[in-house]
């Protein structure tokens, strides 16, 4: 992110500020919904959710992801790619066992 | 030697090449911590029974506070540098430091009670399982403490001779810490509240 001017960073901290709230806020709410005790998948699926929301904001906004140069996005997606390979294939191998 | 494209960016990737480099780095730790998810996945799905809630939640959910309090006084200590005060810039990394430090501490007392119960890595899958991801991104932590404070106290005297580049040494060293926060985003609900 190319910030250079001071009035520039003004606006910044005030959004740094409310995605810090908006964590807090989140952490609050899964923590919450944990002692519900919901079923297993739902309870799973909204737990995930949340953290995914909360990763993002920390992702676009601490690290400016939202406003960061094409080449550190295709490093990522590549990185996303194989992440997806390394959780996927031994749940497709053990779709497939030998008996 | 030199290190070329510390504050001017390099004209083919359109970045200095210690952002890049920190987010390659950063790439290759997303695979170090998705095997172990990974792991873990597979270890649930076929475990017999999975204990839910016995972690204390609580003290944990004070930990997840303090680290994300953490990576706003840490990206405050680089808007700080952008906005020439050089003050304000040592006390958020100081706080930054210091809330590294009271995670840490925090997890000591969690992993003593779990040894004085006897609730050891060899007791259980999900002991095991909860020994290994946290112990791995404590020893994140205590890598990143080292980089800030090594930035808070000598390596802050590059602020007088190239300020441009120390500005761009602490947004790097932000983007390790904030991916320290955004593992334990993952951690805290995966391993306490499911």
């Amino acid at each position: 992110m190319e910030i250079t001017h001071a009035e520039d960073i003004q606006k910044h901290v005030r959004v740094y500020v409310s995605v810090f709230v908006a964590l807090l806020a989140l952490t609050i709410i899964t923590v919450t919904i944990s002692y519900l005790n919901l079923s297993v998948v739902p309870a799973i699926i909204v737990a995930l959710v949340i953290a995914s929301v909360k990763g993002s904001l920390v992702a676009s906004y601490f690290m400016h992801l939202i406003s960061e140069r094409k080449l550190i996005y295709a490093a990522l997606i590549l990185a996303a790619v194989f992440f997806l390979f390394l959780i996927f294939i031994p749940l497709l191998a053990m779709s497939d066992r030998i008996h | 030697m030199e290190i070329p494209y510390t504050v001017k960016v390099r004209p083919d990737t359109g970045l200095i090449n210690a952002k890049l480099g920190v987010w390659l780095f950063l790439a290759s730790e997303v695979m170090l911590f998705g095997a172990l998810f990974s792991s873990y996945i597979l270890l649930r799905i076929n475990a017999v029974e999975w204990p839910h809630h016995v972690l204390d939640v609580p003290l944990a959910t004070v930990n997840t506070a303090v680290l994300i309090s953490s990576s706003i006084t840490m990206v405050m200590s680089w808007a700080s540098l952008i906005m020439k005060d050089f003050k304000k810039y040592k006390l958020y990394m100081g706080t930054t430091i210091l809330l590294g430090f009271v995670f840490l501490v925090i997890k000591f007392f969690e992993y003593s009670h779990h040894f004085e119960t006897g609730e050891i890595p060899s007791k259980s899958t999900f002991f095991a399982v909860y020994f290994t991801m946290t112990g791995l991104h404590g020893l994140h932590v205590i890598g990143g403490m080292i980089v800030n404070s090594y930035f808070w106290g000598p390596g802050s005297k590059m602020w007088k001779t190239d300020p441009e580049r120390f500005t761009n040494r602490i947004e790097v060293a932000g983007l390790y810490w904030h991916f320290v926060d955004l593992v334990w985003i993952f951690l805290f609900p995966v391993l306490y509240l499911l």
